[in-house]
């Protein structure tokens, strides 16, 4: 999958200039200042990794993430474009906006690994989504759900949840290879698989509150 | 103590087109604090006294000017019935839910405005939320003003974290009403671990824990060179100090026997803030409450005060266990814990806060003073430029109402801002050509536990089979965390033009009424803010002209520049005097002169990227 084309404007065919908003003279498509009069440009439509200017991987390094994203946000927050005119004000928020909704969706493995799937074809999310029957996870899943709701006391459920935590964190290894691999039917399954570990461990976390609550 | 700040030869009357200073404004429950920051240094605006905090109180009397601070909190005690406190409690609230308190409300409520703004009988006028704080705000700004010797026009101004919608247009709408012009809304914990973190180059996870007089806000940020990210924020917007004061007051009540009445709930709640403040240094409390007909003597030990406000303290305890544990964070991962407001400096909140973090809070910033030096810094980074930069997120999910009152999140909460998102909705019958739509801020499931933020109704809706229509509801949330929301049927491309009104706000013609009534002549104001922006517009065309020209300028005759120049010219004559329309129609002759530079411009450009490609693709 590390193949996967980069969406950019190079190999997109698509128009590599654009017209500047303010000087109305020639900007580099996507670029996100204009060369010629440092105005701010429009957010163009590109992928999260591509706007982030990362490789479409799922084997991304958190800290290196934040980092890119902090860059561009020091660039383009509307905090920049307080004393600015008002259509540069706009447009920074679009921005902004942009690289949030590329930030929170690469941020956490989970959206990350949907998101994706969903580039390579393999829609999990939402409408249209492709399923598929696990049936070892739905036992595992069915098991786990029982054992939580018959738990009644906080240790027993923090037990659980411990253990949900764990097998998430090698659910995680186990999809970061099968994208690694390119094997996107594993992977799909590796998401979800990660994707109800997390819930359950949510949920055991929201019954101990509420076991901690009742005593 | 006054804070002089004149430069050399500088006027120190406000000049007409002279832009005024920027402050910060800590508008708080119990206090209100202003600051001033130059060269990334705050100073609180003191009075002759050397003291920073105005008392959030207002008095109106039937004549006159209310009585804003110390002095209209002076008449508590002989005039209850004119004097308002603890108002930021009822900022975003409707009629509704102030009706709900009962008792607990020491004000009588009249019929709301048109908006649907709550309205306080007070003596003989009716009052909005917004109206009062105005006048809070009015005041702090005149105290700054006198201090700095310049006419203040423009503010951050702190909210908390956890404020919803309707909070926050109010408090935006009460600054308007004051004649300042709002920066940005800041969340209070954030302000906080700016005025911190700016102090001591901090790295790492932060918490703030913010009690003040009526909100509680706990949020977690991380500091990383110069950004101040906020990860988690959590809170209960009714729980404060204020309780502290109402369990000691109800306690004498109930000591002397007496029913609770409106006038004499606030003398008791006056003895009780005294007994309260006197019992962080002191072990024990004596002291009389006096309502008029009969004295009644009181004790109070701080054991037993700690046993009162136990369940308060331990609530806001697990507020924030909650919160870290979202965040995936533990308590020991902190690299501190910053402490925000007065009630922070009751032992037991201290004590219990250190006992759950495991280390001993960060206290070197008066925690009173704390978030106006944040918030003066923040105006300052926004007016004269800075490398700190804060990332908030949205505190409270916001949601649609759907079927059977069940609420479809739509933002969910702590979400980075500005954020955009949007929903698809249908039509359940045919022909169907207008929907009704319920916005709501919270966190619960059933739309009556959530706040209602707005009703509209989306018509126009080509008329099509039940289920075809494609209605995109777009929800975006600016950096102030203010919502709008526009919506389109996406088949057809028809647009609605939709005006979102407030459950609890003011119209668009009140806030004018208001406006015009308001002594610091808006009207004025509003025409001044118009030709500001018609400068900074006209400014933006003339450089974006001239970087053009610096690059491009051979594309043009001698005469076709001169003409550009020329037009130039008009529109910095135009800049110099008052006329907007004059300013803007000459921004737009400017547009409309330089086109077919523009275009020689463009095809310039287009030529360099086509040789360009060409290369590449020989070399490729």
């Amino acid at each position: 999958m590390t193949n996967a084309p980069q969406t950019s404007a190079a190999t997109n065919n698509g128009p590599a200039l654009a017209v500047c908003w303010s000087c109305k003279g020639p900007v580099a498509w996507g670029g996100l200042f204009c060369d010629t009069c440092k105005a701010v440009q429009p957010p163009v439509p590109l992928d999260h990794f591509a706007r982030l200017g990362l490789k479409r991987d799922f084997d991304i390094k958190v800290p290196v993430l934040d980092q890119l994203y902090f860059g561009f946000q020091r660039q383009l927050h509307p905090d920049r474009f307080a004393a600015a005119a008002p259509k540069a004000k706009q447009i920074s928020q679009s921005q902004a906006v942009a690289f949030n909704e590329a930030y929170e969706t690469l941020k956490d493995p989970l959206t990350r690994a949907a998101y994706l799937l969903d580039l390579l074809g393999e829609k999990v999310e939402g409408e249209g989504a492709h399923t598929i029957a696990d049936e070892e996870l739905l036992m595992d899943q069915l098991e786990r759900r029982e054992a939580l709701m018959e738990a009644e006391n906080p240790a027993e459920v923090e037990a659980i949840a411990r253990q949900a935590k764990l097998d998430a964190e090698a659910a995680l290894s186990a999809l970061a290879s099968n994208f690694a691999s390119g094997d996107k039917i594993a992977a799909k399954r590796g998401y979800l698989r990660l994707k109800y570990l997390v819930k359950l461990g949510e949920e055991a976390r929201a019954r101990r509150a509420r076991l901690t609550l009742a005593r | 103590m006054l804070l002089q700040i004149h430069e050399p030869g500088e006027t120190p009357l406000p000049h007409e087109t002279e832009k005024g200073l920027a402050v910060g404004i800590d508008l708080g429950t119990t206090n209100s604090v202003v600051a001033f920051a130059r060269d990334q240094k705050a100073e609180i605006v003191r009075d002759a006294r050397g003291v920073g905090l105005v008392p959030s109180v207002v008095a109106y009397f039937d004549e006159g000017d209310p009585l804003v601070g110390e002095l209209a909190r002076r008449e508590l005690l002989d005039n209850p019935e004119v004097v308002v406190s603890s108002i930021k409690r009822l900022m975003g609230r409707g009629p509704d839910e102030l009706a709900k308190l009962g008792d607990a409300l020491p004000y009588e409520l009249g019929p709301p405005a048109d908006g649907g703004m709550a309205r306080l009988k007070i003596g003989a006028r009716l009052l909005t939320p917004v109206e009062i704080s105005a006048d809070i705000l009015r005041a702090v700004k005149q105290r700054a003003e006198i201090a700095l010797g310049r006419a203040v026009d423009r503010a951050v101004v702190t909210v908390p974290a956890y404020f919803d919608d309707a909070a926050r247009t109010a408090t935006r709408d009460a600054a308007r009403l004051a004649g300042l012009e709002v920066l940005r809304l800041v969340a209070e914990p954030t302000a906080a671990a700016l005025a911190y973190g700016l102090d001591s180059q901090a790295e790492g996870l932060y918490a703030v824990y913010d009690l003040g007089g009526g909100t509680f806000d706990f949020s977690l940020l991380r500091l990383e060179r110069g950004v101040f990210q906020v990860l988690a924020t959590g809170g209960d917007a009714a729980l404060g100090g204020d309780d502290f004061d109402n369990a000691i007051a109800q306690r004498f009540m109930a000591e002397r026997g007496d029913k609770l009445d409106r006038d004499h709930v606030k003398q008791a709640l006056v003895t009780a803030r005294l007994a309260k403040e006197c019992l962080t240094d002191r072990d024990d409390w004596d002291g009389f409450l006096d309502l008029g007909e009969a004295e009644s003597a009181h004790k109070l030990t701080r054991a037993e005060f700690e046993k009162l406000i136990a369940p308060l303290v331990e609530r806001t305890i697990q507020i924030a266990a909650a919160t870290l544990e979202d965040a995936g964070v533990a308590p020991d991962q902190l690299g501190g814990v910053v402490l925000v407001g007065g009630s922070t400096r009751v032992p037991l909140v201290r004590k219990r806060v250190a006992e759950f973090f495991g280390k001993p809070p960060l206290t070197d910033i008066d925690p009173d003073e704390v978030v106006a030096v944040g918030a003066a810094l923040q105006a300052e980074a926004l007016t004269a430029g800075s490398d700190t930069l804060l990332l908030d997120v949205l505190p409270l999910s916001l949601g649609l109402e759907t079927m059977g009152g069940i609420v479809e999140k739509v933002v969910e909460r702590n979400t980075p801002i500005p954020v955009s998102r949007a929903q698809e909705f249908t039509t359940y019958q045919d022909g169907q050509n207008a929907m009704a739509l319920h916005v709501v801020q919270g966190e619960r499931e059933m739309v009556d536990q959530c706040r209602s933020l707005a009703r509209f109704e989306l018509d126009g809706i080509p008329p099509m089979v039940a289920g075809a229509a494609r209605i995109r509801v777009t929800f975006a949330v600016d950096a102030d965390g203010l919502l709008t929301v526009s919506a389109k049927e996406a088949t057809t491309g028809v647009e609605s033009r939709i005006e979102v009104k407030p459950s609890y706000g003011l119209t668009e013609d009140e806030m004018a009424a208001m406006l015009r009534a308001s002594i610091d002549n808006a009207q004025d104001d509003m025409e001044r803010r118009l030709l500001t922006e018609a400068r900074v517009e006209a400014r933006r065309a003339i450089n974006a002209v001239q970087s053009a020209l610096g690059v491009d300028s051979d594309l043009l005759s001698a005469d076709e520049r001169k003409r550009i120049d020329e037009t130039i010219d008009m529109v910095e004559r135009a800049m110099s005097a008052t006329d907007r329309a004059a300013i803007q129609g000459a921004a737009e002759e400017l547009e409309h002169r330089t086109k077919i530079f523009a275009e020689r411009r463009m095809d310039r450009g287009i030529r360099k990227a086509l040789a360009g490609r060409a290369v590449a693709d020989i070399g490729g």
